[in-house]
């Protein structure tokens, strides 16, 4: 027994740590140093999945039905381990199109549309709101248990004496505070992540604390558990997949199923796993990691509910609140403040993230479309959807709490964890169709989701009501109208399966068959077809440039407009930054002559859909400017466009690339010339006594440098005159024994310095070849020179091969000097990579092969190099009789 | 004051003017024409001060550099950085790298023999 001062002294401690944390995350996330950028904080957010109702129910579920508690925890493990990818891609579609709640995806994925946003809003909102009921409930009860004041828990005293209230009232201010700060969506609610990460920690350790207590307090260890529960005939059965129900594959299958859907769908899931996450790679070890969480935190359920029973004997206490009751029971008040506040943390974290998520939802999509209908015209409406959200976030804690002093104790409030999970599940078709599938269109979504829904309430909701006592339950023993077809419960004669199974099969057979009947009756839409290609084909048309993506829009529109829409939905001064933002990038110096193009007709509607969603944004955009309709091949001839613009701006940056590194080669070149010819005048310059001989060897340094600078630009034009295309070809005929001849002559000189031999090898005469004499003359000239500076002094022995048949005359240099080793061969002919040992390579400018080679296929040959370390290198082109003139 | 000065640098006529300013300076010098010899050299001389060229054949003047201050033995060993390419990155990762100075080419002979008396100190 606990002092209820003490119980609301330590929860609203609690609060206030949570609303410290939250505000220290959000002062760093301003300063730039983000405490939630990493992948452990995102995972631990992903806990936000365990709330009150696994918190206290599993043990519950476990005490009826043993392992039944575990497809809960079985279905998002599956999900994480083989769907990250999905959740990869759905994170990349909404940060791509600003995309900010379950219902806005999917309405967005089909059109823009907003009557999806708006059912799939309602669906969540009749889904959800039961279910924040439910955690009031267990804070509630949780409470009068501690304090024992059973009046409470049943909503028994008055309600401003009800602590609840004030706890819901104080959640509605951490939501607002931390959920509702800004309008802009992508800057992240950093603080409430923070809170939900350290929510998670503390319902993990809180719930660890007290499996520990029972297994190695109460009892002596967890053997000794499962041996005294193995030996009760009552309790036996737990220990398998027995219980009260037998084991049925069908029904794990569907539970397991449905926490696969509902950990990825539910509008909080949705939030911290899509929304809040910073960065798409998180996901990787999140799809570890979450299971991992999962795991620990199940660990002790079994135990926990064995030990209760045994403990407490069958009916000696509700199994949902063993949490609390064993550490109550056996004096340990301490330990069960600790699981209290574990509770009240699982509880908080659900409400938190869930209100923020539906009140996006309800204000984007229900209550924003609304006010546009009835306010048009250009009031400033910057504040509105943010005060929306906070009316909202209000109402919905509001209705919770009523919804559990009406309705606290009845079957139609505990059974809500599992319809909730049933009805978020209706939105798979049309998300995972949409991600995956692009012939989906509206008509499909509305058609499938709307019966799904209806199905659900049919089979699983209105049930449950009835079975609350406030519906006759004539129409489930009798069907509706009394036909027996119709028995919600055994719809079409099904039965042999359990109330969820079987609403479960019905709806979502249904909602997936209508959605891919109804889509594929009529082609989709150019607005449909537009969307699906930016959903299905994220991850390709994605770039880091906005220009690179397609836009699927034609019509006029004015700056002037598209500012003033803008202002009026996210205030004058965002606007404004907004368009000053698209001037810089586009590099015009003001607003006004920004380009009214499609692009930024996109680009305001997209930062519109962050604030209002994309269906309103598309709608009051569509409102101010001029679209003309499109038709679905528009958007085949569109994508065409934006992939070729594609192509030519990656070509152009690989050209770029070309070039600067061209420049930079070029650039070095230059200076180690310049350098020696700096150094050795300044050298003496400074030293005029230095002797002659020293003086004589540094001028002819000089002048050999500067001969070599000279050779280099002459080179580097020729190089760029040629690979321009701007080269100056002649066509003559040429006898190529004369060539050859002529490149001995002049060569003749350095190669009587060298001490080399040459010898000719030739046909006694071959036809004339048309083409250019000079070119010719230097690559001749290139390859003898090259032989010439590599033959060893004094034994130098160079051969000159000409060769001809019908299709190509072929030269070939050969050298016996090092030859040249096997990993250089290939860079021979690139610019810039001289080949040989460094230390005495001879002065080129390592432009001369490839300009030979350039020159060589000019004119349809080729040039190659054959050589073998130590035995020489053999340099050889061939040049073709006849060949096609090329256009330059 | 005799020091001993390393030479690394793969450019034939480059070595001639460092060698001959050096030994004016008064300097005792050798050279090395590429980065593993001159990563050789360092180990087994331990000189004074390197003339380190970036663009070396083998091993480069960066990778020498970054090699020489791994090695603590090496501690005392200055490092001047000598690079064709001029460019604020590559300075910035000389200095990163742990060079004591790095100059660009063409180097004026003056500023240069400054710079290797102000890194060989008084001692």
């Amino acid at each position: 027994m606990l002092s209820a001062p003490l119980v609301l002294a330590a929860s609203f401690a609690y609060l206030l740590l949570l609303f410290g944390v939250a505000h220290f995350a959000d002062a760093r996330g301003r300063s730039g140093r983000s405490v939630i950028g990493n992948a452990w904080i995102y995972t631990l957010s992903m806990g936000v999945y365990c709330t009150a109702w696994t918190y206290f129910g599993s043990v519950g579920r476990a005490a009826s039905s043993g392992l039944w508690f575990l497809p809960i925890y079985l279905g998002p493990t599956l999900a994480m381990l083989l769907a990250w990818p999905v959740l990869r891609k759905m994170i990349r579609i909404a940060r791509q199109y600003r995309i900010t709640s379950i219902a806005d995806f999917i309405a967005s994925r089909y059109g823009k549309s907003r009557a999806l946003a708006a059912l799939v809003t309602v669906i969540a909102l009749v889904g959800i709101l039961p279910y924040v009921a439910l955690q009031l409930k267990a804070i509630s009860s949780g409470y009068a248990l501690l304090t024992a004041t059973p009046g409470e828990a049943h909503g028994g005293g008055p309600w401003w004496r009800d602590s609840t209230l004030y706890f819901a009232l104080a959640l509605a201010g951490f939501t607002i505070a931390f959920g509702t700060r800004h309008l802009d969506t992508s800057e992240r609610h950093e603080g409430m992540v923070a809170a939900i990460a350290l929510e998670s920690v503390v319902k993990l350790l809180a719930f660890i604390a007290v499996g520990v207590f029972v297994c190695w307090g109460l009892f002596d260890s967890p053997g000794e558990i499962f041996a005294r529960a193995a030996a009760r005939a009552d309790l036996k059965p737990l220990l398998g997949l027995g219980g009260e129900s037998r084991f049925t594959g069908g029904q794990w299958f569907a539970l397991t199923l449905l926490a696969m859907l509902s950990v990825i769908f539910l509008p909080r899931q949705f939030q911290v796993m899509v929304v809040e996450n910073v960065d798409e790679r998180h996901v990787k070890r999140a799809s570890w990691a979450f299971p991992l969480y999962l795991l620990l935190i199940n660990l002790f359920v079994l135990p926990i509910a064995l030990g209760g029973l045994l403990h407490f004997g069958p009916g000696g206490a509700d199994p949902d609140t063993f949490v609390l009751s064993l550490p109550l029971a056996l004096d340990q008040p301490a330990l069960a403040l600790v699981a209290f506040i574990g509770g009240l943390s699982a509880a908080t974290g659900m409400i938190i993230v869930e209100a923020i998520a539906v009140s996006t939802m309800v204000s984007n999509d229900l209550v924003m479309p609304l006010l546009l209908r009835r306010r048009q015209g250009t009031r400033d409406l910057s504040g509105t959807p943010l005060a929306v959200r906070r009316v909202v976030i209000v109402a919905l804690l509001l209705l919770g709490y009523l919804y559990f002093r009406i309705a606290g104790e009845a079957y139609a409030l505990v059974s809500i964890g599992l319809i909730s999970f049933a009805a978020v599940a209706q939105f798979a078709p049309a998300l995972l169709g949409g991600m995956f599938w692009k012939g989906g269109t509206r008509a499909g979504a509305l058609a499938g989701l709307g019966a799904g829904f209806a199905l659900w309430t049919y089979t699983l909701m209105l049930p449950s009501i009835a079975k609350s006592g406030w519906l006759p339950t004539a129409f489930m023993r009798d069907g509706l109208f009394g036909l027996a077809l119709l028995r919600p419960e055994q719809l079409f004669g099904l039965t042999g399966l359990d109330s969820l199974s079987h609403a479960l099969l019905w709806s979502l057979l249904v909602n997936a068959g209508l959605y891919v009947v109804v889509s594929l009756a009529r082609a989709p839409t150019a607005g449909e077809a537009g969307q699906a290609l930016l959903f299905v084909d994220v991850f390709e048309r994605s770039g880091t440039g906005a220009a690179a993506a397609p836009v699927f829009w034609r019509g006029r529109a004015s700056v002037a407009g598209l500012q003033q829409l803008a202002a009026r939905f996210l205030g004058a001064e965002a606007a404004q930054r907004l368009f000053a933002n698209v001037a810089r990038q586009r590099g015009v110096d003001q607003i006004e002559r920004i380009a009214a193009d499609a692009q930024l007709v996109q680009h305001v509607e997209t930062q519109l859909a962050g604030a209002i969603g994309s269906a309103s944004a598309h709608a009051v955009v569509a409102g101010v400017v001029d679209e003309e309709p499109l038709a679905p091949a528009d958007i085949l001839r569109m994508l065409d466009e934006a992939s070729q613009v594609r192509a030519q701006n990656r070509q152009l940056e690989s050209l770029d690339k070309l070039k600067d590194d061209f420049m930079s080669s070029v650039t070095h070149e230059l200076r180690t010339p310049l350098t020696s010819i700096r150094a050795f005048a300044e050298l003496m310059r400074d030293d005029p006594a230095m002797d002659s001989e020293q003086r004589q060897q540094f001028v002819a340094l000089i002048v050999a440098e500067a001969e070599r600078l000279s050779r280099l630009v002459n080179q580097v034009l020729d190089m760029a005159k040629i690979e321009s295309g701007h080269g100056d070809w002649r066509n003559e005929a040429i006898d190529l024994r004369e060539l050859i001849a002529h490149a001995l002559q002049t060569t003749r000189e350095a190669f009587r310095e060298r001490g080399a031999e040459v010898a000719v090898e030739q046909p006694d005469a071959v036809p004339l070849l048309h083409a250019d004499r000079d070119r010719l003359l230097q690559v001749l000239l290139n390859l003898l020179s090259n032989a010439a500076k590599f033959v060893p002094p004094g034994r130098g022995r160079v051969v000159i091969k000409l060769s001809s048949d019908a299709r190509a005359a072929t030269i070939e240099v050969r050298d016996n000097g090092p030859g040249i080793a096997p990993d250089q061969q290939q860079y021979v002919f690139e610019k810039f990579r001289q080949g040989g040992d460094a230390a005495n390579r001879p002065q080129g400018t390592g432009l001369g092969l490839p300009i030979s080679r350039q020159i060589v296929e000019h004119f349809g040959g080729r040039m190659w190099l054959q050589s073998v370390p130590g035995q020489g290198a053999c340099f050889g082109f061939d040049l073709p009789w006849h060949h096609e003139q090329t256009a330059s | 004051m005799s020091k001993h000065v390393l030479i690394a640098d793969d450019e034939p006529n480059i070595v001639i003017s460092l060698e001959f300013l050096m030994k004016r300076e008064g300097h005792r010098v050798t050279v090395a024409r590429d980065g593993d010899a001159a990563l050789d050299t360092i180990r087994r001389e331990r000189p004074d001060l390197v003339l380190l060229d970036v663009m070396m054949p083998g091993k480069s003047g960066f990778e020498v550099c970054q090699a020489v201050r791994a090695d603590e033995a090496l501690a005392a060993v200055k490092i001047l950085m000598l690079s064709a390419k001029g460019r604020d990155t590559d300075l910035a990762k000389g200095s990163a790298l742990g060079a004591d100075a790095y100059m660009t080419k063409p180097f004026s002979t003056r500023e240069l023999a400054d710079k290797v008396r102000e890194l060989l100190g008084p001692a």
